[in-house]
């Protein structure tokens, strides 16, 4: 199946998963190029997105595996034609034939804004970075189920926390995101339960690379 | 640093409906319009974005080129607490600018018990509610719709009225605006000279006089305003601006479709129905330019189903070669064709059928009444015979659930007719019994009673309305009925149909408790989550507004009615006519069988009425 690399971002962030899949459906359908469709009573196009994205999070490496009818169309081509039929904020970066198996995807590079209105507080830096170097951090994740307690650490690969621009502090994480899964809200949420002297004003998130298990580049 | 409105949307439900930026949305600059419109729908986003009407108008503002127009709708409760909390005005969403910036802001109002939204999104947006209150021509509030029928309710709020089809009508106003704001006009100059354009009615030019006794006994025009404001209509809607290229919203909406009218107007005469009447004369549009509509709108948007929209599709004559037509492209696109409203003809039933192999939709059917003899007097022409050889065909096939939709506190309903709802629906589980291809899967009869609400311009506009308590004795009546365990009963509270009923005959002694109801937190007053009847109560008895006048009074023959001085097209004289009929138990045949001289077809000049 072929496979897309897409960024989301600008408004586009505040659609949710399965406004993304209707979104991408419609544009598939703009853009003349044809899904298959599944066998059934009710058939759906075949467009499938790697990793649900929570409402309100960037990103600049999601993927979606879609299957078109027809003669194969050249990939350059898929990509431009879905570009040109898409709204603002989705943008396809590149398309492949084939791609690799998804449960190979294993980890996630994100970056977490953090936004302090009248200044980043002093120590607040030095505290995060202490924090995530504990041995354990229990954090709550919410659930279909409820809520659950979930130590975070043995989640996190690497975590950088540096000044950005005025009030700004940027954490830099390579997490777990498929079997386990770590939220990069949940970063957030270790230091609004365990640091609330330091929790931001506002807090942004961004997915910016996705890797195997050996943090090679995933495709 | 992320601005204030991107912090606060991760914090309310659904943020995708508040930021605009969906494929087919209209971007200009605005330094290069002459008028920028704020296009308001007091409702949700996802109410909104289902209506065709304003998808039409969207398309025929901006095609306009020195006009910007853009949509603003209803926050959500939450939205809404978080705006107040911030000081957040409302917003645009094309441009994301605050709606008070906006030369124009224009209303759609289908709904009466959307009047509080209107409010309250003018107090959102920081615009004064009363029209005396807005000096010179920014913020020019005007709106259009069915409810503008009767706009009384609303005349100390809205400067004016723009009545019937929109397409001719909107083009002209703005023509208006734009001079004003080129030559300088001030509020007062603009407001007589857009009067001026046929359909406009402007609520300052004409006072009321009340009797003692509260009745209207006097409307008299000022400024040398017309007496009577006759509505607009598009006489050709094969050559009328129709939007190809539309807004696909970026998250889920109620219909979330392609939405294709194929006539408009009514042949069917139901007594009760505001729409059947109002929206008279009949025009179609033909299946050609229904079909080449179809494909480039279906391109230009990619959705993948589509609808045949209008009052009473059956009675589109086009419909079988448009379905023929459609049907192979639907098919060969993977779009699911539906066809909403359709009468229980065989040619429907068979073209149910066709259908079916795209998707499988519910049975619905809407006898509004129980009796033959009830529905005589409502002109409701559907037989028990149709319902039941539909329905014994139906569960033949393999269907297993039906809707069937009632109205109680129709005139001249006794407890027989009544009872009647609780027979007919017997009969259809005895035609279940008698015919399912599959009894282990039981049958599921979803009834449904409304409470009856008389509407301007239709011949029960003159009409009582039962009292609450009178309703729902019958609601406990037909309930105590019901032996099946397949019949699901719901009906619906009688208090939002009895202000609906007010506000529809309502005249402008009910601005001030809308107002005051606003002021208390009225609004989103269609959504059960919302809906406070006691903040309404409260504001007649501040108002000292008793709303039996307008519901359990009914209205005198002679009296002096709010909206005579609205043309919808038939005469007063059919109306009368068609209520003496209604109460000798005389149908109507529909126009088909013989015109039954309504009078819209005098609104016609160069097509023919195509009942």
């Amino acid at each position: 199946m072929p496979r897309l690399l897409f960024e989301k971002t600008g408004t586009a962030i505040w659609m949710s998963h399965l406004d993304l899949m209707r979104v991408f459906q419609r544009a598939f359908k703009r853009a003349g190029l044809p899904l298959t469709h599944t066998k059934g009573f009710n058939p759906r196009p075949s467009v499938s997105i790697a990793l649900p994205l929570s409402v309100g999070v960037e990103s600049i490496c999601e993927l979606l595996d879609f299957d078109l009818e027809g003669e194969p169309i050249p990939v350059e081509e898929i990509r431009d034609k879905l570009n040109a039929a898409l709204v603002p904020g989705v943008h396809v970066r590149e398309c492949y034939e084939t791609g690799r198996k998804i449960r190979d995807l294993s980890l996630l590079r994100c970056r977490v804004t953090l936004e302090y209105d009248i200044g980043v507080p002093e120590g607040a830096a030095e505290a995060i970075r202490a924090l995530f170097t504990r041995e354990s951090l229990t954090v709550e994740k919410k659930s279909k189920n409820g809520t659950a307690e979930q130590d975070i650490i043995p989640m996190i690969r690497s975590l950088s926390v540096e000044p950005g621009e005025r009030g700004i502090l940027l954490l830099d994480g390579i997490v777990c995101c498929q079997n386990p899964t770590l939220n990069p809200a949940q970063l957030h949420g270790a230091i609004v339960r365990y640091l609330p002297e330091y929790a931001p004003d506002f807090c942004h998130i961004r997915r910016e690379e996705i890797y195997d298990t050996t943090q090679t580049i995933f495709r | 640093m992320t601005d204030l409105k991107s912090r606060i949307l991760p914090t309310v439900q659904k943020p995708a409906r508040y930021v605009g930026g969906e494929w087919g949305q209209v971007r200009k600059n605005k330094e290069d319009v002459a008028v920028r419109v704020a296009f308001c729908f007091p409702d949700t986003y996802e109410i909104g974005m289902s209506n065709v009407g304003m998808r039409i108008l969207y398309g025929v503002m901006n095609q306009i080129p020195d006009v910007w127009c853009e949509r603003v709708f209803a926050p959500w409760g939450d939205m809404e607490q978080a705006m107040r909390d911030n000081g957040l005005p409302l917003w645009a969403l094309e441009s994301q600018d605050p709606v008070r910036d906006f030369d124009m802001v224009a209303f759609t109002i289908g709904y009466e018990m959307s009047y509080s939204n209107i409010l309250n999104m003018l107090r959102l947006s920081g615009i004064p509610l009363h029209s005396g209150d807005r000096q010179g021509l920014q913020n020019m509030v005007f709106a259009g719709g069915v409810c503008a029928f009767n706009p009384e309710p609303l005349a100390d709020f809205v400067d004016f009225f723009s009545l019937g089809e929109g397409e001719d009508i909107t083009v002209e106003i703005l023509d208006v605006y734009k001079r004003a704001k080129r030559e300088n006009w001030d509020k007062p100059r603009f407001l007589k000279e857009v009067s001026k354009v046929p359909g406009v009615y402007v609520p300052s030019f004409y006072e009321h006089t009340y009797a003692e006794n509260g009745v209207l006994t006097a409307v008299t025009p000022l400024e040398g305003a017309p007496e009577v404001v006759t509505k607009r209509i598009v006489e050709n809607l094969d050559t009328a601006y129709f939007p190809t290229e539309m807004i696909v919203p970026s998250t889920e909406i109620v219909h979330d479709r392609a939405n294709l009218e194929v006539f408009r107007g009514c042949i069917r005469g139901c007594r009760f129905c505001q729409a059947g009447f109002s929206c008279r004369p009949v025009r179609k549009k033909s299946p050609e330019v229904l079909y080449d509509q179809a494909v480039k709108l279906m391109e230009s948007t990619g959705f993948n189903e589509t609808t045949l929209s209008s009052l009473s599709t059956s009675d589109y004559r086009g419909l079988k070669e448009l379905t023929d037509k459609m049907l192979p492209y639907c098919e060969a696109n993977h779009i699911s064709l539906s066809v909403p409203s359709l009468r229980a003809d065989n040619f429907s039933r068979e073209l149910m059928e066709k259908l079916q192999a795209v998707r499988k939709s519910g049975l619905t059917f809407a006898p509004e009444a129980g009796t033959q003899r009830l529905r005589d007097v409502i002109n409701k022409n559907l037989t028990e015979e149709e319902i039941l050889t539909t329905c014994a065909q139906a569960f033949a096939g393999g269907w297993n659930s039906v809707k069937l939709y009632f109205m109680l506190g129709l005139p001249t309903e006794t407890d027989e007719d009544v009872l009647g709802i609780a027979e007919l629906v017997y009969k259809v589980i005895q035609a279940w019994k008698a015919n399912a291809v599959n009894k282990k899967r039981g049958l599921r009869v979803h009834v449904a009673t409304a409470y009856f609400v008389p509407k301007p311009h239709t011949p029960f506009q003159w009409e009582k309305q039962i009292t609450p308590q009178e309703y729902l004795r019958r609601c406990k009546l037909l309930k105590e009925h019901f032996y099946s365990k397949s019949i699901e009963y719901d009906y619906h509270s009688p208090d939002l149909s009895r202000l609906e009923a007010v506000f529809a005959r309502g005249d402008r002694r009910l601005g001030p408790v809308i107002e005051e109801a606003v002021k208390m937190g009225a609004r989103l007053d269609g959504w059960d989550e919302y809906f406070r009847y006691d903040i309404w109560q409260d504001a007649f008895a501040r108002c000292g507004v008793n709303p039996d006048f307008y519901t359990v009074r009914g209205y005198g023959e002679d009296e002096l009615l709010p909206w005579d001085m609205i043309d919808v097209g038939v005469t007063r004289k059919f109306l009368l006519r068609e209520r003496k009929r209604a109460y000798g138990d005389t149908v109507t045949p529909d126009c088909r069988h013989g015109c039954a001289g309504c009078g819209a077809n005098c609104l016609l000049e160069e097509v023919t009425c195509d009942a």
